[in-house]
């Protein structure tokens, strides 16, 4: 048996009721005074690019709160971690919120990690804000009540991209070829694209679906050449995105390309002589509104480059989490859903504010076409984009782009 | 038609396989010579990819792709010299774990030096496009690469069998023991065989720079390719690797055209099916040492 000396013991002793007395009390009010955020996004994998914008723009605008006396005089506690993949992202959020006590989650990109997710909070009574998967499914068939869905849904993408393309006659009588990412946003991304061939009189001649990992494209050009379409659309994601269009070019096929889904952080990785088309977008950093561009200016001041759609989409996001539990001053799940449930409206830097749709929790918002600017036109590598007119147009209901009730298969339980 | 197409799939999966060839090459030739597996060949890939991207803003395309594989072989010789020589006779299992770890350093200095977001570049106007030769599409830029791996392989293949430099670091494969007793050091010769592995990987990485996501984890993502070709070939085999790479890019091609949904996953069942029937790979050599 090891014997301490007396005084060591009592020293020792000393120190743990000393703590106890000034130490540990302090602890537990600090803690008592902080609101615990979960935040989950890939940092990894094809979709990695992009969600490093993601967790740059959920730490300012947590810094911001902070600075600014943050949430119910309480600092946020961001807990900012990568989900690597749908299981693993499961059991970040299972750990969030058991141990780590977060009050809500917010992140992900993957479809396929949100459906996790989504699945997670279910269990735990806890909402979480899906910001950047788009798959019609989620919130669709997928959907529950403590899910929040940030993005535009693939049908809208769809629809912003298509109109715009009709408008350049390049829809109706025209031979589509389709190259589709393998996974449950890309097939739900193809679903929606055949619904608006359908209902426009296009022909889908062919569709590849293509892994996730895949980083080389030739084979599947091989096949669009023997195909012989009239446009190449992209349903793609992530990096697939920034392949394909560099390997596009590189092979200089006389089709069109265009796409259904396009983040400018893979435009920006492609480079300004590779992309050309008509493309869909959330948000870019030149829409010229106020809090818009006090965003681009905190974000590119801290970061040394300006922020790409989901770094955007992270930051309202919790802004609007923010002002959300400011107003309820709650953060009780049920509270906040009623709140939200409300359609209660948010300045998330567009012309029209925004609103999470009671049925679905789709934020309703609008979303923009692009065309690709010339290169002897680009103020710096970050300018590549032309923004279409918003979508719908401004004398539409938002709601116009949106799947309906009965197109939209989503029933909330209790 | 159909066959035509086929035969069109399988032209552009020897192309691609020659691709491969620039990174599976090297990771063979150092396991052969000093016994590591080298977790960290992927990071001189995407060293080559990063340091030519830089280079092609200042100096141009040519003078990246001839410059930046001999950068990133010099930072070979500190590799060899200060990390991998101490673990030719130490058990695998350290040179494993170094060579990951190193890897993953690796990777976040590039996120360090240069961000997560990727860089970019493009292919000179020269090579874009594409070339029709019978009823076959080529990309201009990819024959070029083709052109050049082919040059390489036959100068590597001169290297190993018609210089007294080959001679050794053959013998060194074989019996390096009595390379030793012959009074050759055989150090020197494995600074030279990871100078020429690692600046083929940059190679490799400086030539699909403009054609693919310029990104931290880029030489993560090209090891597994580089591994499942190594293996399919045979650890120690030239030729092996050879072989094999052309074989995985033909496969994936044949794949993807009668089921492109299955087009990554063919090279997996590929490699299980080889090693089935030959555990040790295709062409691979019985060595001694590694008994």
């Amino acid at each position: 048996m090891i014997r301490y000396p007396r005084r060591t013991l009592l020293r020792a002793g000393a120190a743990f009721v000393g703590a106890s007395a000034f130490g540990f009390p302090a602890i537990v009010k600090a803690q008592a005074e902080r609101i615990r955020i979960g935040h989950l996004t890939p940092l990894t994998g094809f979709l990695g690019v992009i969600g490093s914008y993601a967790q740059l723009g959920v730490k300012l605008a947590a810094e911001e709160i902070n600075a600014s006396g943050g949430i119910l005089g309480k600092r946020i506690d961001l807990l900012s971690e990568d989900s690597i993949n749908p299981a693993t992202a499961a059991t970040k959020a299972q750990r969030m919120l058991e141990q780590d006590g977060a009050v809500v989650l917010l992140g992900e990109i993957s479809s396929a990690s949100s459906l996790t997710i989504m699945q997670v909070a279910e269990r735990n009574k806890k909402v979480f804000f899906s910001t950047g998967a788009r798959s019609d499914a989620l919130r669709g068939k997928n959907c529950n009540k403590y899910a929040f869905h940030c993005d535009i849904p693939n049908t809208v993408m769809v629809n912003a991209v298509g109109t715009a393309l009709s408008q350049q006659g390049m829809v109706k009588g025209k031979k589509f070829f389709t190259l589709t990412a393998d996974y449950i946003f890309g097939h739900d991304l193809l679903k929606a694209a055949k619904a608006f061939f359908g209902t426009h009189e296009a022909n889908l001649i062919g569709d590849e679906l293509i892994a996730t990992d895949a980083t080389d494209f030739s084979p599947y050009l091989l096949k669009v050449r023997q195909a012989k379409p009239d446009v190449v659309c992209c349903n793609l994601a992530g990096n697939q995105v920034t392949n394909l269009v560099k390997q596009y070019a590189e092979f200089g096929l006389p089709y069109p390309l265009v796409g259904f889904n396009l983040n400018t952080g893979d435009a920006w990785a492609a480079g300004a002589g590779n992309l050309g088309g008509t493309w869909p977008t959330v948000w870019y950093h030149t829409l010229n509104n106020p809090t818009s561009q006090a965003f681009v200016a905190a974000f590119s001041k801290k970061y040394g480059k300006p922020p790409e759609n989901h770094a955007w989409i992270d930051y309202v996001t919790l802004k609007l989490l923010a002002e959300a539990i400011n107003t309820t001053k709650s953060t009780e799940s049920n509270e906040l859903i009623a709140y939200f449930e409300k359609q209660a409206q948010f300045d998330i830097g567009k012309a029209r504010k925004a609103y999470f749709r009671s049925w679905d929790h789709q934020l309703v918002q609008e979303a923009y076409p692009f065309t690709v600017k010339p290169k002897d036109q680009m103020k710096d590598q970050w300018d590549m984009l032309v923004l279409g007119d918003a979508v719908p147009g401004a004398g539409d209901p938002l709601e116009t782009i949106y799947p309906t009730k009965e197109q939209n298969p989503c029933e909330m339980k209790a | 038609m159909q066959f035509e197409f086929l035969l069109e799939q399988v032209v552009n999966g020897l192309v691609l396989g020659g691709y491969y060839l620039l990174i599976a090459l090297g990771l063979s030739l150092i396991f052969s010579v000093g016994g590591i597996v080298n977790l960290a060949h992927g990071a001189f890939y995407a060293l080559g990819a990063y340091v030519s991207v830089e280079l092609t803003r200042r100096l141009g395309f040519g003078a990246s792709v001839a410059i930046s594989p001999f950068a990133v072989a010099l930072l070979g010789i500190l590799f060899e010299r200060f990390i991998l020589r101490r673990f030719y006779s130490a058990d695998p299992i350290l040179s494993l774990l170094v060579t990951f770890g190193l890897a993953m350093v690796a990777e976040q200095a590039i996120r360090m030096i240069w961000g997560a977001a990727p860089v970019s570049t493009e292919i000179p106007q020269s090579f874009r496009g594409s070339v029709i030769v019978g009823d076959f599409l080529f990309s201009r830029y990819r024959l070029l690469i083709l052109a050049v791996v082919a040059a390489i392989l036959l100068g590597i293949w001169l290297l190993l069998q018609k210089t007294s430099f080959g001679r050794v670091v053959r013998a060194g494969i074989q019996r390096p023991d009595m390379v030793a007793a012959l009074g050759i050091r055989l150090q020197p010769y494995m600074t030279g065989i990871v100078m020429l592995g690692v600046g083929m990987a940059a190679l490799g990485g400086a030539f699909f720079a403009p054609i693919t996501t310029v990104h931290p984890a880029m030489g993560a993502e090209i090891m597994t390719i580089a591994f499942v070709v190594v293996v399919i070939g045979g650890l120690g085999s030239f030729w092996g690797v050879v072989i094999s790479a052309l074989l995985v890019g033909v496969v994936r091609g044949i794949a993807i055209h009668f089921e492109p949904a299955a087009g990554e996953a063919s090279i997996y069942i590929l490699m299980f099916l080889v090693l089935l029937v030959r555990p040790r790979g295709l062409l691979g050599e019985r060595i001694e040492k590694f008994e």
